[in-house]
């Protein structure tokens, strides 16, 4: 059963509560990391093989001098036009049924090169199962007509899951709702970045600021390839005529 | 400034070898066929040096590799999809060609050494023997030629494969491809240098090994000063503390056998030795910068 889901994130709607890590750990049986205890709420620190969801802290301070948060749950964005699965050599990343992006974690044999890629930092090396590991959209649980477990367990419906279409909808409205109210720093991000993404974000800062980089720097691996080989094969060229005529005999000088 | 919010793919020593390595084995193989088609008789000896470097530098590289993956028995998924058993090849994927030039290299490098063995008479087997006679002749020019071409592949795909990514500097400059292979031909030179001076062949090939290395290292001081300039402010990243020192040595060996080798063609050869030494260090400590500052 062919579908296109996505995500919804609403960063404004977001309380902080990582009911989101939670779940996601409990359902994808994800043991975690070690707490690491910073100058933040954030103790998760970043998306990577144990980290799926993530909730991101940003501190700011408002216009009437308080100190206030914007926080936001951040995810794989399952990119139309992924990195990843773009460099991928074994063909471990595929696009499912369900239009989102998925390891094989039988078939991934470690070589990282879509942690290379990726220009989110989603993806982290698991040293114990020697895989690239990362946000699955709970393909298990799609596959069983579930909602996956973020969504599920957001308190506050700031994460919406859904058809990618209802979601643009409801993204789309939502923002407009929040410009008419004069909030006019809130705005969507995934509509255009990667040919699309399907985990769209309404943010209320720029969106290099939750680490994620803008339409002009959300670029392909494969814009480099042309540009590497033209300059190795130049070099080689020369490179070559250069041997060419130090090998040749210089008539009775050797 | 490029925006970077990727996180390091962890390519450490194992990566840095193999690019070493690879350096030498294409850049090796590229050498001794050009000795062989516009070098005179006297520098066959140093062809054959050539072939017999290539083959086991070669053997190193799929072994690193190897053992670099999550999953090593797994290696053969970078070939063959392991659900469809079809052959998996993505042209735009410096990683997936990489691995089929690797195997197909890996045949050129093992047929060139097994006939410069048997030149050398360190084989006599009859199938070995007909190696040898397979090679003589157009055919095997051509053979040669063509492994060449795999050979600078290896030498330089390692650069764009690097670049193929969304990595801080990495993916911000188009001159890693032409830099390893630069450097790989330099490295592979400065090989063939060092085990030419423990036989008899040495004196002639020499100089005209030397005369094309400094076409190369002049190349790679080019396009260092190219990867500096297309980096611009985050060139700044490469430059701090412990990558200093290794710039520092980058510098030391080309600059520094730039001098030396001039000197050398003027009969001093523990400096042709310490050339070839300084080039080895050298092209060791550009690979460690690219890899290492790249993921700190």
């Amino acid at each position: 059963m062919a579908r296109t889901v996505g995500f919804f994130t609403d960063t404004t709607l977001c309380i902080g509560c990582k009911a989101c890590e939670v779940a996601c750990k409990e359902w994808n049986e994800l043991p975690g990391h070690a707490p690491q205890f910073r100058d933040s709420f954030d103790n998760t620190g970043q998306l990577d093989d144990q980290n799926w969801r993530h909730v991101q802290f940003h501190e700011f301070t408002t216009p009437k001098g308080g100190v206030a948060w914007n926080m936001m749950s951040d995810v794989c964005k399952h990119c139309a036009m992924a990195s990843c699965m773009e460099v991928c050599p074994t063909n471990a990343i595929i696009r499912t049924e369900f239009d989102t992006v998925y390891i094989q974690p039988e078939v991934c044999n470690g070589c990282r090169d879509c942690i290379a890629a990726c220009p989110y930092h989603v993806i982290g090396f698991n040293e114990k199962t020697g895989l690239a590991q990362k946000c699955t959209f709970c393909y298990s649980r799609l596959q069983q007509n579930l909602i996956p477990a973020c969504a599920k367990a957001c308190p506050t419906e700031s994460i919406k899951f859904g058809e990618l279409n209802q979601m643009r909808e409801v993204a789309a409205s939502r923002v407009a709702q929040l410009q008419a109210q004069g909030v006019s720093q809130a705005r969507l991000y995934g509509d255009k970045e990667y040919g699309g993404l399907h985990a769209l974000f309404l943010l209320m800062d720029k969106p290099e600021a939750y680490g994620l980089p803008n339409a002009d720097n959300a670029v392909l691996p494969r814009r480099n390839n042309f540009r590497g080989y033209l300059g190795a094969a130049v070099t080689a060229v020369i490179g070559l005529v250069g041997a060419v005529i130090a090998f040749r005999d210089r008539g009775g000088k050797e | 400034m490029p925006q970077h919010f990727v996180a390091p793919p962890q390519w450490e020593w194992y990566i840095v070898w193999y690019f070493f390595f690879g350096g030498i084995a294409g850049g090796a193989y590229v050498i001794g066929t050009l000795l062989r088609l516009f070098g005179s008789a006297r520098d066959e000896g140093a062809a054959r040096i050539a072939f017999l470097i290539s083959f086991p530098t070669m053997v190193i590289c799929p072994i690193l590799l190897t053992l670099d993956l999550g999953h090593p028995v797994r290696f053969w998924h970078m070939l063959i999809n392991s659900r469809t058993f079809g052959l998996n090849f993505k042209y735009w994927s410096p990683m997936s060609v990489g691995a089929w030039i690797l195997l197909i290299f890996g045949i050129f490098a093992a047929v060139s050494f097994v006939e410069a063995a048997t030149l050398r008479g360190w084989v006599r087997h009859p199938s070995a023997q007909r190696i040898r006679g397979f090679l003589s002749g157009a055919f095997g020019r051509l053979f040669m030629v063509v492994g060449s071409l795999f050979g600078l592949f290896i030498t330089g795909y390692t650069g764009v494969l690097l670049s193929v990514s969304n990595q801080p500097i990495w993916s911000d400059t188009w001159t890693l491809g032409g830099l390893f292979l630069a450097s790989g031909l330099s490295v592979a030179v400065a090989s063939i240098v060092l085990l030419s001076r423990m036989g008899p062949e040495a004196s002639d090939t020499e100089v005209k090994l030397v005369r094309a290395d400094r076409v190369f290292i002049v190349l790679e001081l080019i396009l260092i000063v190219a990867l500096f300039v297309t980096l611009g402010a985050m060139g700044g990243k490469f430059l701090l503390g412990r990558y200093l020192i290794l710039w520092l040595i980058v510098l030391a060996g080309t600059l520094l056998p730039l001098l030396l080798q001039l000197r050398s063609s003027m009969g001093r050869p523990a400096f042709s030795v310490l050339a070839a030494v300084l080039v080895l260090v050298g092209g060791l400590a550009l690979r460690m910068v690219v890899v290492f500052a790249a993921q700190a």
